[in-house]
């Protein structure tokens, strides 16, 4: 025991003596946090548009006016040919254009019915179905304005609520995704560089020489980047508590722990990569490049993972941050219970063992 | 000029004898390229939903069939009363609440209408409003349907009706794909050449051969050149397998001129190492090199306008995204590939990227002479 302090010491004075990178480490999280938190959102707003008004008659005005006043649109063009509305989507000028026919006001008072035609940048599919629905809806509005008092017979109408985050805030759901994002990886970036810089630094041997069980070893190295990790995660539910208002509806304690417990998995997720590797540029490479995209990509918060094709499902599941992100999606957010968790977590805590386990066979067999 | 083939072929030899880092260098891009588009794609579709169905009526029964026919609804789940069906969507089964009154069919009828509840899991805001809107479109379009039913319509509608109809430019089939592969490319690229160069340079810094180096007779130039050089030459080979991914494994054939793409990346890839050489010139060590890359990787990446869309960001959001090269090559590249956009239509971001390749080398060169 009193020899594992003494690593612990030691390791600790390495990194503390390198105050430069102390400081990226603490610096970085929190301005993520403050940068991703307020800027992240899947919300459309302010999308530029444009719009050809073919009718130029009080009722087009009328609708024009609809549209600018909504937050989801600012009109920047108004093209008068067809050719023009493509120039502008080509340039990346709008990402939507409106065409209202002429004789637009007359149609609708004589025929009572007029047509509106909507063209959209389907570049981003996702974007283009979502103004889509968005101008389809204003476009309602205005209709159901205009016709005023006069109500259908046989109506349905529909109450809706909007559960657990009634002002469809973005945060919600990026502040937990990004969260779970740069605990793995800077966790993981911190100690995936620390056995294998002992390799290829040539120190490795005098460790090796050392009456110290490997695993202890291996522990003794992951112990000052915990407590790091440890200050990092509390910055950052400060922040997101404090600044992005996110609730904790749930046990702080349960979150506390589990951001506990996933620390440790991307702590020990590091220890593997830096006990499979030769070289730290090989571990950069492998903790930055290899965990970025796939954490971003599969890990739900971005893309829902029910959209995806099967292999895609099963595979997002090897994914730590997926897990994490449903565990304080539920908890902090829905506020449930460990009983509604439970599986998440157990999943989260064989994950560690897994690591921890293929780094001390890697490392064991070095001994020999 | 024989200097820099010297100090070339010593950089290539360099790189060709840690084959490890050579074969992730291609394989991981190569690899993340042919799995992560298909994962990603956040149409709203197959939306879940709950129903509690307390009227049990030929109307409610009509509702819940028009409901399960369309492509986007899948009835996941019966519950008998609300509380229950909350159960369904605390465990992510379910992701809207249609609540059908009891006396539904009996209200609409004699009361001359009655109300439906919709209660949806918003965590994800966009998602639920979006599931929302079509759920209140088909119980819109079902409504006209009773209506039509019960009274008999005149010819003419007896109020004014707009009728919107819809397309899709450039990209009918609306494919996530072809809206994903080019983008997933650039952040690929982007990584490794950023990462790259701002790990080389600060190895030999740390390993002390750069010290040699600054005693040798070459000149600053040509010692940045030839770190550049090499890693120029690996970013087109990332792009010449990425765009050739794109086109044999995901069938994209650009609707533009292909060699618009490569003039803008040869300029793109100066910018990108000249980050990476600033990079290491501030960094002392490759770990500061490393959590200094990735800190400016994630801002590239989530604010680059692929995932989420940059005119929804806050004012002071979108002026950073002024300095974000990522997202002027996704959107150039997007223009090439889907909308045949032409070399005017992309001066501008070339110019961008223009200026931001010869601040960050100058900037590098600079800061490197003075720690000399």
């Amino acid at each position: 025991m009193y020899q594992f302090l003494v690593f612990v010491r030691k390791e600790f004075y390495h990194i503390f003596r390198d105050r430069k990178s102390l400081l990226i480490i603490f610096a970085l999280p929190i301005a993520q946090m403050l940068i991703f938190g307020f800027a992240l959102t899947n919300e459309i707003k302010n999308t530029e548009i444009a719009i050809m008004d073919g009718a130029n008659d009080e009722a087009s005005h009328n609708l024009i006016e609809e549209l600018n006043a909504s937050r989801y649109f600012e009109i920047v063009a108004t093209p008068n040919t067809i050719d023009e509305i493509d120039k502008a989507f080509k340039a990346d000028e709008i990402k939507l254009a409106i065409i209202i026919p002429p004789q637009f006001k007359e149609n609708l008072l004589h025929n009572n019915s007029a047509s509106i035609q909507l063209l959209a940048d389907a570049t981003d599919p996702n974007t283009a179905t979502t103004l889509e629905v968005y101008a389809g809806s204003v476009i309602r509005d205005y209709q159901n304005n205009a016709n005023g008092a006069f109500k259908l017979p046989y109506t349905i109408t529909n109450e809706i609520r909007m559960l657990y985050n009634p002002q469809l805030k973005g945060a919600y759901l990026f502040v937990p995704g990004v969260m779970g994002m740069i605990l793995l990886l800077i966790s993981a970036m911190m100690t995936s560089i620390s056995i294998v810089r002992e390799k290829e630094l040539n120190t490795m041997e005098i460790l090796l020489a050392s009456p110290l069980k490997p695993m202890v070893l291996i522990l003794s190295k992951a112990v000052p980047y915990m407590v790091i990790s440890l200050i990092n995660v509390s910055t950052i539910l400060i922040i997101s508590v404090t600044l992005l208002d996110l609730p904790i509806n749930g046990s702080i304690f349960l979150v506390l722990g589990v951001c506990f417990l996933f620390i440790t998995t991307a702590l020990s997720l590091g220890l593997m990569i830096s006990n499979i590797t030769d070289s730290q540029q090989t571990a950069m490479f492998i903790s930055l490049m290899g965990l970025m995209l796939p954490t971003l990509i599969l890990s739900g918060f971005m893309f829902p993972i029910e959209n995806m094709p099967v292999p895609m499902q099963v595979l997002s599941n090897i994914v730590p941050t997926k897990w994490f992100f449903i565990i304080i999606k539920d908890v902090m957010i829905k506020g449930l219970g460990f009983n509604s968790v439970w599986k998440e977590i157990l999943i989260l805590f064989g994950m560690t063992v897994f690591f921890l386990t293929i780094s001390w066979r890697k490392f064991k067999i070095r001994l020999e | 000029m024989k200097m820099l083939l010297v100090i070339l072929r010593k950089e290539f030899q360099q790189i060709r004898r840690n084959p490890a880092i050579l074969r992730i260098i291609f394989m991981m891009p190569a690899v993340q390229l042919l799995v992560l588009p298909l994962a990603a794609d956040y149409e709203v579709k197959n939306v879940n939903l709950c129903i509690v169905d307390q009227d049990h009526s030929s109307y409610s029964q009509l509702l819940l069939t028009k409901l399960a026919a369309s492509e986007y609804f899948i009835i996941k789940d019966v519950a008998d009363s609300y509380d229950e069906a909350l159960g369904s969507i605390e465990k992510d089964e379910a992701d809207i609440i249609l609540t059908i009154p009891p006396h539904f069919e009996k209200d609409l009828i004699k009361e001359n209408g009655s109300e439906l509840s919709l209660a949806v899991n918003a965590v994800n805001g966009a998602k639920g409003n979006i599931g929302a809107s079509y759920a209140v479109n088909i119980i819109n379009e079902y409504n006209q349907e009773i209506r039509e039913q019960l009274i008999t319509m005149p010819k003419v509608n007896p109020v004014p009706v707009i009728n919107v109809t819809y397309s899709n430019w450039y990209n009918p089939g609306m494919s996530y794909t072809l809206f994903m592969v080019p983008g997933i490319l650039v952040i690929l690229l982007t990584m490794v050449g950023s990462f790259l160069s701002a790990l080389n340079i600060v190895h030999e810094k740390e390993v002390g051969t750069i010290e040699q180096i600054n005693v040798s007779p070459i000149k600053k130039y040509q010692f940045i050149l030839g770190k550049l050089i090499p890693f120029w030459i690996i970013g087109f080979i990332v792009l010449t397998i990425g765009l050739g991914i794109a086109r044999f494994v995901y069938g994209i054939i650009p609707e533009g001129n292909i060699g618009l793409i490569y003039l803008f990346a040869a300029v793109y890839l100066l910018a990108l190492l000249g980050i990476g050489l600033l990079i290491s010139t501030i960094a002392e060590s490759q770990q500061q090199a490393m959590f200094i890359s990735f800190f400016f990787m994630m801002i590239f990446i989530l604010m680059g306008g692929l995932y989420t869309s940059i005119d929804s960001m806050p004012y002071w959001a979108q002026v950073i995204t002024w300095f974000n090269p990522v997202k002027y090559f996704i959107e150039v590249m997007r223009m090439i590939v889907m909308k045949d956009s032409s070399f005017s239509d992309i001066s501008h971001s070339l110019l961008i990227i223009g200026i931001m390749a010869i601040v960050f080398n100058t900037w590098a060169v600079l800061k490197y002479r003075k720690r000399v």
